[in-house]
């Protein structure tokens, strides 16, 4: 799941809005992933967020023939 | 927390050496913890320690005057980083963050000096990390120069695919466009035209890497 840093997060919620699965929510003005199964890993709350408090790292792998 | 014996035998700059030796080193490696993305350096700074990593990543990287962040290398266990100020006395080149929690062993500028001059076998040890690392930067440099963004792309991610064993690093969009010296909207674009060329394949969290010759050929492009 998308990794948010809590400590740089200010809750502006520029992510919930581009969020297009609803994986994130603002609780106690902080964001917070409340769906983990929809998230398609998209990156738009990455890209979005001013404060970098929102990482998508990507796994790279080989597929096995 | 005492300084492992073991841990230090795996630092490159301590490879080849004795137990004996090792314990003498040991008594002037100070360990120093750090959170994730904490910076641990700052460029133009002048520097005290030298850093070797024994547990976690830490990110070094340049910043230019608009902010723009180039990475110039990722500090694993066992690999050392602040290492030019420390030898030649002039500020630090580059700024360190972690890339997570991190464990660090550090040892003063004029102990690493001393032990320099007490065991030549990690004389030519140091040699041989500079060494590398000036094959690095030089690769650097020719990546930057070079090589087409989505080249560039090609080759950060077959440098870091995840071993069998285990899991390799992750990495974000934006330490990627660190990386290659772009945007990070420019390595998105390259991710989807290397999945458009039948290369790769995004998979959530995961760039499955489906065609490794073709992605093979898309990195030997140059400009």
């Amino acid at each position: 799941m998308p990794i948010i840093d809590t400590r740089k997060c200010d809750g502006c919620g520029l992510c919930v809005g581009v969020c297009h699965c609803n994986a994130l929510a603002i609780v106690n003005k902080t964001i917070t992933i409340i769906e983990t199964v929809e998230c398609d890993w998209c990156t738009d709350c990455e890209a979005v967020c001013p404060n970098g408090a929102i990482s998508c790292p990507f796994e790279i792998i080989i597929q096995e023939p | 927390m005492t300084v492992r014996l073991e841990s230090l035998k795996s630092i490159l700059y301590f490879s080849g050496l004795g137990r004996a030796e090792l314990e003498s080193i040991r008594k002037l490696v100070f360990e120093k913890a750090a959170d994730r993305a904490e910076v641990v350096l700052l460029e133009s700074e002048s520097a005290e320690n030298l850093y070797f990593v024994a547990s976690g990543a830490v990110k070094v990287f340049k910043t230019s005057a608009e902010g723009k962040e180039q990475i110039l290398s990722i500090v694993r266990p066992g690999e050392s980083f602040n290492d030019v100020p420390i030898f030649d006395g002039g500020p630090n080149p580059a700024s360190a963050r972690t890339m997570g929690p991190v464990l660090l062993y550090g040892i003063k500028e004029h102990d690493m000096k001393a032990i320099l001059r007490d065991h030549p076998q990690i004389a030519l040890n140091v040699i041989n990390v500079l060494a590398g690392r000036v094959r690095h930067l030089v690769s650097l440099v020719e990546d930057l120069s070079f090589r087409h963004v989505i080249s560039r792309v090609a080759k950060i991610l077959f440098e870091h695919i995840g071993g069998e064993m285990g899991r390799g690093p992750r990495l974000t969009q934006q330490e990627m466009a660190a990386m290659a010296g772009t945007a990070r909207e420019v390595v998105g674009r390259s991710l989807k035209a290397l999945e458009e060329e039948g290369a790769i394949k995004l998979d959530r969290h995961r760039i499955v890497i489906t065609d490794k010759e073709a992605l093979q050929k898309i990195m030997e492009v140059s400009s």
